[in-house]
């Protein structure tokens, strides 16, 4: 059984916007690289990360093999911190990994 | 004395009522994410032009400066090209970024939901020098934002 994508998520909340920094530990194979016995490695690559707030879809990533190893997402939604959100995903292959995050207010100096 | 059961099994009967709980059970279980349809077309097609269709269809579409792309002139490593993209236009549909001489030239594409800023960073490849293409879907039209990008060590492999 393959083991689940692991899901980093750091947030900052300011003025009711998150900023979600998201990174999703993933190998992203294009199918074009070889191994050292020179065999082209399998397509293996993050596909959709989905992220849900308040039983709603905010926001759905869909990923290629273009996107870069471990792909690393920024984005912004209108939020509050100490809500809860969810963030899922699954690759080709079918893997999935699903991570629980509450929202930080930004630490100002 | 044998018991006529005229093709009728208790036994049978409640070995099948058992698996359909189970079937219910399980389904009930499967988490409620509903996925949407990863864009299979959009992602395996080989040159820009087609990539923008299969992934938007035929929207108009234009140059915006309204669209703020934010990539190096100049990246040291292919395989980790940071991209911000950013715009005040408003009901942002979605966001795509494409490489054009990428093997596959779409990378990624955002779908933003209720909420959702249009403010968004990633790293994609690049396997060479070439333009980098934001299309920002909003209000039924595609604006765009390109750059050159040079690269001095692809990211592709091989």
């Amino acid at each position: 059984m393959a083991d689940k994508i692991k899901i980093r998520v750091k947030t900052k909340e300011d003025n009711g916007v998150v900023k979600a920094l998201m990174l999703i530990k993933h190998p992203m194979e294009s199918g074009m690289r070889k191994d050292q016995d020179g065999n082209l490695i399998p397509v293996h690559h993050l596909k959709e990360v989905s992220v849900v707030y308040k039983d709603e879809t905010i926001f759905h990533g869909e990923f290629g093999t273009g996107a870069s190893k471990d792909p690393f997402v920024i984005f912004h939604f209108e939020g509050v911190a100490g809500e809860k959100f969810e963030v899922n995903a699954v690759d080709s292959k079918g893997v999935t990994g699903t991570k629980s995050v509450k929202i930080k207010k930004l630490k100002k100096k | 004395m044998t018991i006529s059961n005229k093709g009728f099994s208790r036994r049978r009967f409640f070995k099948t009522l058992g698996k359909t709980a189970g079937y219910i059970a399980l389904a009930t279980s499967l988490p409620s994410i509903a996925w949407a349809k990863w864009s299979e077309k959009a992602f395996s097609s080989k040159t820009l032009d087609s990539a923008i269709k299969a992934c938007f269809g035929d929207l108009p579409i234009a140059d915006n400066p309204a669209v703020k792309l934010d990539v190096p002139d100049i990246a040291e490593n292919g395989a980790m090209v940071g991209v911000g993209i950013k715009t005040e236009l408003e009901n942002v549909k979605s966001v795509a970024v494409f490489v054009e001489k990428n093997p596959a030239p779409l990378c990624v594409k955002y779908n933003f939901g209720k909420g959702t800023i249009p403010d968004v960073e990633t790293r994609v490849r690049m396997g060479e020098t070439s333009n980098l293409i934001a299309i920002v879907e909003a209000d039924g039209k595609l604006h765009r934002s390109q750059k050159l990008v040079k690269v001095t060590i692809g990211g592709c492999g091989g």
